[in-house]
């Protein structure tokens, strides 16, 4: 009797264990909150936005670092790939690649890039195969990122080192541009 | 019959249970510890776990980008007391090598904390340092003189010390990144 009860508990534990792993790879894809969910509200499909600053009254979303102006591009590249160019600003600027699903998958900053402005290409892979081949390289000084979902966020921030100089940092933001590659 | 019944009843608590409890606490696998700070390098790339990966779609935030910076989090002192909005912490020290840091104060949810004087944090260009470069910053709730970071009376706060541009977390040797600044409690009013 005592060894079928502790089978039983077994089982359940077993179970147990299933249904959380189970709950915990699917919640990412569940998510209502996330931050692409957010952000969907808030801005348009291939084009870059600005974000509102997080005060203590209002935060689009939680751990926003005050100090940055931040512009997203909310992509989809199923029809065509997209094409970022970003000017650095006086202090730091960077730009961040996350998939639909919040994963940063890529991420440059302005040194890296090692030039005045941050040129880049996304596509998916099955995109970058189909590019002819002298376009690659031709395209060698531009940077070619493979994102993994059709759809997903480009975050493009730009440090103000101090509150007085927020204006310049959400300045050099606003020159930067993001859109489908075909249309320009 | 019962048996089964109740099998599945526990199976199904202890399971969301156990995934309620690893995404409220936060649970990450490759956290760095240094001090009071953790961090976990491997949030910002392809290599998340499933666990943080949970969190962030939970809680909708975006983790930065390994090629970005890495942000390490503090919810103690280094004694192991709590953040706690009526006491005051002193932090003091050097950072590890990076183009730029912040440092910011977050109630537990993520927000910013209201204060008179509008300020959530500092960055490394405008903290006022001493001769030899190091720094002291006073997190308190009542006016300090020199670099007073106002904790608001919040009940509870989290601080995030975010490296910008740094070989941390991009290096495959971790754990020789130098230390982070000390975090002592100064006393409660």
């Amino acid at each position: 009797m005592i060894s079928r009860a502790v089978l039983w508990i077994l089982g359940a534990l077993l179970l147990g264990g299933i249904v959380h792993l189970a709950t915990v790879l699917v919640l990412p894809r569940a998510a209502k909150e996330d931050a692409y969910s957010r952000l969907a509200e808030l801005t348009p499909v291939n084009a870059l936005a600005p974000l509102a600053a997080p005060s203590a009254q209002d935060s689009i979303m939680p751990f926003m670092d005050p100090a940055f102006a931040v512009a997203v591009c909310r992509y989809d590249i199923s029809s065509a790939p997209l094409k970022l160019s970003a000017p650095v600003s006086q202090a730091y600027t960077s730009v961040t690649f996350y998939t639909r699903n919040s994963v940063a998958y890529y991420a440059i900053n302005d040194r890296a890039a090692g030039r005045r402005t941050i040129d880049l290409d996304l596509m998916t892979a099955a995109q970058h195969a189909q590019l002819p081949e002298e376009e690659d390289v031709t395209a060698a000084d531009r940077l070619i990122i493979e994102s993994p979902t059709t759809t997903g966020l480009i975050v493009l921030r730009a440090l103000a080192p101090e509150p007085g100089l927020m204006p310049l940092a959400r300045r050099a933001l606003g020159a930067a541009q993001c859109g489908p590659a075909d249309s320009r | 019959m019962l048996g089964s019944f109740l099998t599945m009843v526990f199976a199904a608590v202890v399971g969301l249970g156990a995934t309620w409890l690893t995404l409220t606490r936060g649970v990450a696998f490759g956290a760095l510890h240094i001090g009071a700070w953790t961090a976990w390098p491997k949030s910002g790339s392809v290599d998340i776990d499933p666990y943080a990966r949970a969190t962030v779609a939970r809680t909708g935030e975006l983790p930065i980008g390994t090629g970005d910076g890495v942000a390490f989090y503090a919810r103690t002192d280094d004694a192991g007391n709590p953040f706690d909005g009526r006491c005051s912490f002193a932090i003091s020290g050097m950072t590890p090598a990076a183009r730029y840091w912040t440092l910011t104060l977050y109630d537990p949810e993520g927000r910013l904390v209201a204060n008179t004087i509008d300020r959530h944090g500092f960055s490394s260009a405008e903290i006022v340092r001493d001769a030899d470069g190091r720094f002291a910053i006073n997190v308190a709730p009542r006016a300090r003189p020199g670099n007073w970071l106002p904790s608001g009376a919040a009940e509870r706060f989290v601080l995030v010390w975010r490296l910008y541009d740094t070989p941390i977390g991009v290096a495959t040797r971790t754990t020789k990144i130098g230390q982070m600044p000390t975090v002592t409690r100064k006393g409660c009013s």
